[in-house]
């Protein structure tokens, strides 16, 4: 691989639901171990766009490479492409009716091939990573939210993916478990991660990022460094924006 | 304290027998087990449980694995997939069941050339018919299950059938427990039906002893509580199973 060329690397990407767009000709470049956080108002197309990057959405037109590959009908590609992309959502999601260690080995096991010793070697080090190792064998529903959602970036961790995707990962989440999560992203971080994360907690952003990025009405509309992104953005709506969630 | 649950179920089980002292009408030695003929004639009619429980359990195995099958198809986001799906669903659905049972019986060898046992004609007829209500049942289920749950199994690369099997079928399942068991209640009573090409079952037992004994009413009335007795025994086994599954989460 050219190690010049992005990891990511989307190109004039466009998305529809019916007749609503929801993605306007994106694009946007993504380095190997750099992290971008994206923000916007809700219904601005943050989650549209990081789904398109595993195909949980499938893009209309224009290009998606990472690492090389073309995201694009190719099953093959699509597979190669989801065993280097982890994600992690909102709302967890997690397998209620499997406990968190099979929860964490499942991928392993299942798509990874490893042996089943492996595979609890794998989960038992990487929940170990996001500090509830005594947890293994409880089931998700016996977890605080904030546990909930470590055990499912555990569960990416697992799969040792090139890039983790967040999609809002502490919006579901009571104010005093957000730290918790958040101070494992950070960890995350700084192992040299390549992470997109959509959030709003800025505080996260400032310590993290490298690049930051602002959209609404389906378009990147702001694309900077955190210094700059946070003490003068261009576009008035960006400012408007970053006004309403910094003092609220 | 005094009437307790079980005990009500008891008592009515016992009250055709009781009713029987109230009226002269009631024969009850054709099937008294303490006479020799009543026991002999007793045994005749319990000699038929065995082909009743093993036709319909054999038949809502096949018929829960066909059911699956059609289902798939009918979740699909390909509108020809979904269309055999409906075709399947519709038109089994529309034949009825006796009907289904003579034409497998009569038709189906004639056809295929093959000729087959009453025992696997009342089977497959069966299955077949319960297939289209077990196709439903399990769309249903599987639609019921959160598309996040979808989502996180294409995150960690799993398979489409790794994720059916481990992900969504085994949530949708012990969903769709009560109605399964349902349909296996439906199975053992449709059972009767294969009677009428033979099959010796429960009510063609029965059938058979009333043209030999002429006492349609106490031997009706003990088939009554065959069902009756095995249905009940059913239920509690698919309740026991959904509180198992229920508590194994814990
Ligand atoms: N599956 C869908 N079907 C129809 N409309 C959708 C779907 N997913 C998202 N949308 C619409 O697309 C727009 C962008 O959604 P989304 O990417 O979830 O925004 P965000 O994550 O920024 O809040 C919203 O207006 C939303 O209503
Ligand atoms: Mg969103």
């Amino acid at each position: 691989m050219q190690s010049d060329s992005p990891l990511i690397k989307l190109d004039a990407v466009s998305k529809h639901f019916g007749e609503f767009q929801a993605l306007k000709q994106v694009s946007l470049e993504v380095g190997l171990g750099e992290k971008v956080v994206i923000c916007g108002p809700s219904g601005s197309g943050k989650s549209t766009l990081i789904r398109c990057v595993n195909r949980l959405e499938a893009h209309e037109s224009g290009t998606i490479v990472i690492d090389g590959i073309e995201l694009n009908e190719s099953p093959q590609n699509l597979r190669q492409i989801r065993a280097k992309v982890g994600m992690v959502f909102q709302q967890f999601n997690l397998f209620p009716h499997l406990t968190v260690l099979e929860n964490l080995m499942l991928g392993p096991v299942r798509a990874r091939k490893l042996p089943r010793e492996q595979a609890r070697e794998t989960a038992l080090n990487y929940l170990g990573r996001v500090r509830i190792p005594e947890q293994a064998d409880k089931y998700p529903r016996q977890l605080s939210g904030g546990q909930q959602q470590r055990v499912a970036i555990a569960r990416s961790l697992c799969m040792e993916p090139e890039i983790l995707l967040f999609d809002e990962p502490t919006s579901a989440l009571d104010p005093e478990m957000i730290n918790e999560v958040l101070d494992v992203m950070v960890e995350l971080a700084d192992s040299g991660m390549t992470m997109i994360c959509v959030t709003h907690e800025m505080g996260f952003a400032k310590k993290v990022a490298d690049k930051m990025v602002f959209m609404d009405h389906g378009e990147i509309v702001e694309e900077a460094t955190p210094d700059k992104f946070f003490s003068a953005p261009d576009s008035p709506r960006c400012q408007d924006f970053l006004e309403k969630i910094l003092h609220h | 304290m005094f009437v307790k649950r079980p005990k009500r179920k008891i008592l009515v089980l016992a009250l055709p027998v009781l009713l029987s002292g109230c009226s002269g009408d009631w024969g009850w030695y054709v099937v008294d087990p303490t006479t020799p003929t009543g026991l002999t004639n007793l045994k005749f009619l319990l000699s038929g449980l065995y082909y009743t429980v093993s036709l319909s359990l054999i038949a809502i195995l096949i018929s829960v694995f066909v059911g699956l099958l059609v289902a798939l198809p009918g979740l699909s986001q390909k509108r020809y997939l979904r269309r055999i799906n409906r075709v399947y669903v519709e038109l089994v659905r529309a034949i009825p069941i006796l009907v289904l049972i003579l034409w497998v019986y009569y038709g189906l060898p004639q056809v295929t050339g093959l000729s087959i046992g009453v025992f696997w004609a009342g089977v497959i007829a069966l299955a077949l018919s319960d297939s289209a209500f077990q196709a439903e049942i399990f769309r249903a289920g599987i639609q019921s299950i959160d598309k996040g749950q979808y989502e996180a199994s294409h995150s960690i690369s799993l398979s489409y059938p790794d994720m059916m099997r481990f992900v969504i079928l085994p949530q949708a399942i012990k969903r769709i427990l009560p109605a399964l068991g349902n349909q296996l209640v439906y199975m053992l009573k449709m059972s009767s039906l294969v009677s009428v090409i033979g099959m010796q079952e429960l009510t063609r037992k029965a059938n058979e002893l009333v043209v030999s004994e002429y006492r349609p009413l106490e031997i009706y009335t003990i088939l009554v509580l065959e069902y009756l007795v095995l249905i009940l025994i059913v239920s509690a086994g698919v309740r026991w199973l959904e509180r198992k599954m229920k508590t194994d989460e814990r």
